[in-house]
């Protein structure tokens, strides 16, 4: 069934959506983003994460360097979501077109996830060598999947929400880094003995939950808690919502 | 019967600075009215405004009836709109960016196509409709942004600086489109060019530092300063601005 035959609401979603989809694939960007990617993940999971020599039949080690691949590569996806718009001066044409904030924001958005789920999902070889090799619990393995795709989102929507604030996509990229950065380690004593220095203690119990790790961990060990779930949704939210009233903040400025 | 399109007090304030002052003024079908002033006058930011790109400070205005502030979706549908230098996803064709207009702009099917078509004849861009618009000449980059303005055919007609930078053969074209459909619209034009008031509009609007400071016919213009001359017009009333 087409967007078209519900409503036209969803429709406008689905264009915007086709259109970002297809701008990744119309610079060379797609490519490299999926080729680095995969080699990465192969490389820390072979090399670091000691994939065969662990000699257990899982994903562990290639799911464990997620967060940090993310890191660095999922700002390079969504540094240009907004932040091109206005360099190429097209988000005056985007804007008055007949779209709502929210449908704007969203098509875009869901794009660049559907990108970066597109990439995790070319990983597939390594699950099918882990089931060749051995028989692993293909739960814990599916589970792992769905937590790396809602945690690539998290950093999507963080990333989507600072492109909004600039025409300069690597200040975007930058800063989407530092604050994904802080975002990640949050419950890690580097950023909570930052904090511990000089805030109350309650702000720092509450900067510990914000972790993405400790979230995406216990999602990795297959269990699906709804409480991690509710998390990363409530991090793409929030960041959303946050990014379309920056742009409708900087009609009024 | 409501007017096509009507600024009421429109003003803008960037930080302590106005550049936008308390313009009110009525325009219609039929019309074809020229926006002119020196640069930075305010003639981009009113019409920034009124498609929905800027919000006012303070005052309001509608397009058809529909206010620009409580009903901004209605405004921007009724209205064609190109933004100063015509800007347009690069990496698309003119031909694959009409048809994401169209669609967004609510046809489908066979409609979609003989709108898009359409727009691509009146602005004369077969030729590289199947090209990236990056490698467009800017002459056919300003087509492409008049085409996407009127695949829907939109009964007001926003254009800011149509014909800026553009060759005076490629001059010639876009006039001669903005004259084609002038009676059936309300088209409103920002230049600083001088002569294209002359050429294709109905009305002239002087502005400078955000304040309307002439408006009339551009005869009644050239008579009221007794020089004949628009130049001379302008000169005048910006001079102290």
């Amino acid at each position: 069934m087409k967007f078209s035959e519900r409503s036209p609401k969803m429709r406008n979603i689905g264009l915007i959506f086709t259109r970002e989809f297809q701008a990744y694939f119309a610079t060379p960007l797609a490519y490299i983003f999926i080729v680095i990617f995969l080699m990465l993940a192969g490389l820390l999971t072979f090399f670091m994460g000691g994939y065969l020599e662990r000699d257990q039949a899982d994903l562990v080690p290639f799911f464990e360097f997620h967060p940090w691949l993310y890191l660095f590569l999922v700002p390079a996806l969504s540094m240009r979501l907004w932040a091109e718009e206005r360099k190429l001066g097209t988000i005056e044409l985007f804007l008055t077109l007949p779209i709502s904030m929210g449908h704007a924001v969203l098509g875009k958005f869901l794009a660049a996830w559907a990108f970066s789920i597109t990439a995790l999902c070319l990983t597939f070889p390594f699950w099918l060598t882990v089931n060749f090799l051995g028989n692993p619990d293909n739960g814990v393995i599916l589970a792992s999947y769905l937590g790396s795709s809602l945690m690539a989102g998290a950093y999507l929507a963080i990333g989507s929400m600072i492109s909004a604030t600039t025409k300069n996509q690597i200040i975007a990229f930058v800063l989407t880094t530092a604050v994904c950065f802080i975002f990640t380690l949050a419950g890690s004593p580097v950023v909570l003995d930052f904090f511990s220095a000089w805030a109350p203690s309650e702000f720092v119990q509450a900067v510990g939950n914000f972790g993405f790790l400790p979230h995406f961990q216990s999602i990795q060990r297959g269990v699906i808690d709804l409480r991690d779930l509710f998390f990363f949704a409530s991090i793409i939210i929030i960041s959303l919502t946050a990014n379309a009233l920056i742009i409708d903040w900087r009609k009024a400025a | 019967m409501t007017e096509t399109l009507k600024i009421d007090k429109l003003t803008k304030r960037f930080g302590p600075k106005t550049v936008v002052d308390n313009v009110t003024f009525v325009a219609n079908k039929g019309e074809v009215l020229g926006f002119l002033g020196p640069n930075g006058a305010g003639k981009s930011t009113t019409m920034k405004m009124v498609v929905g790109f800027l919000s006012p400070t303070s005052g309001t205005a509608s397009v058809c009836g529909h206010d620009i502030i409580e009903n901004p979706l209605e405004v921007k549908r009724a209205v064609g709109y190109l933004p100063e230098g015509a800007p347009a996803y690069p990496d698309m064709t003119p031909h694959s960016f009409l048809k994401f207009i169209a669609s967004i702009r609510g046809f489908r099917g066979s409609e979609k196509v003989d709108r898009v078509e359409n727009a691509i004849n009146i602005t004369r861009i077969e030729d590289v409709s199947r090209q990236p618009i990056e490698t467009l000449s800017k002459g056919y980059k300003r087509r492409v942004g008049l085409a996407q303005s009127l695949i829907h055919d939109p009964e007001v007609l926003i254009l800011d600086e149509p014909t800026d930078g553009l060759d005076p053969n490629q001059k010639q074209v876009v006039r001669d489109l903005i004259r084609s459909m002038a009676t059936e619209k309300c088209i409103v034009i920002s230049t600083h060019i001088l002569e294209e008031v002359d050429a294709v509009c109905t009305r002239a609007m002087i502005i400078a530092s955000g304040k309307v400071v002439a408006d009339g016919s551009p005869e009644e213009l050239k008579s009221q300063s007794g020089a004949g001359d628009l130049d001379e017009v302008f000169r005048k009333v910006t001079k102290n601005a």
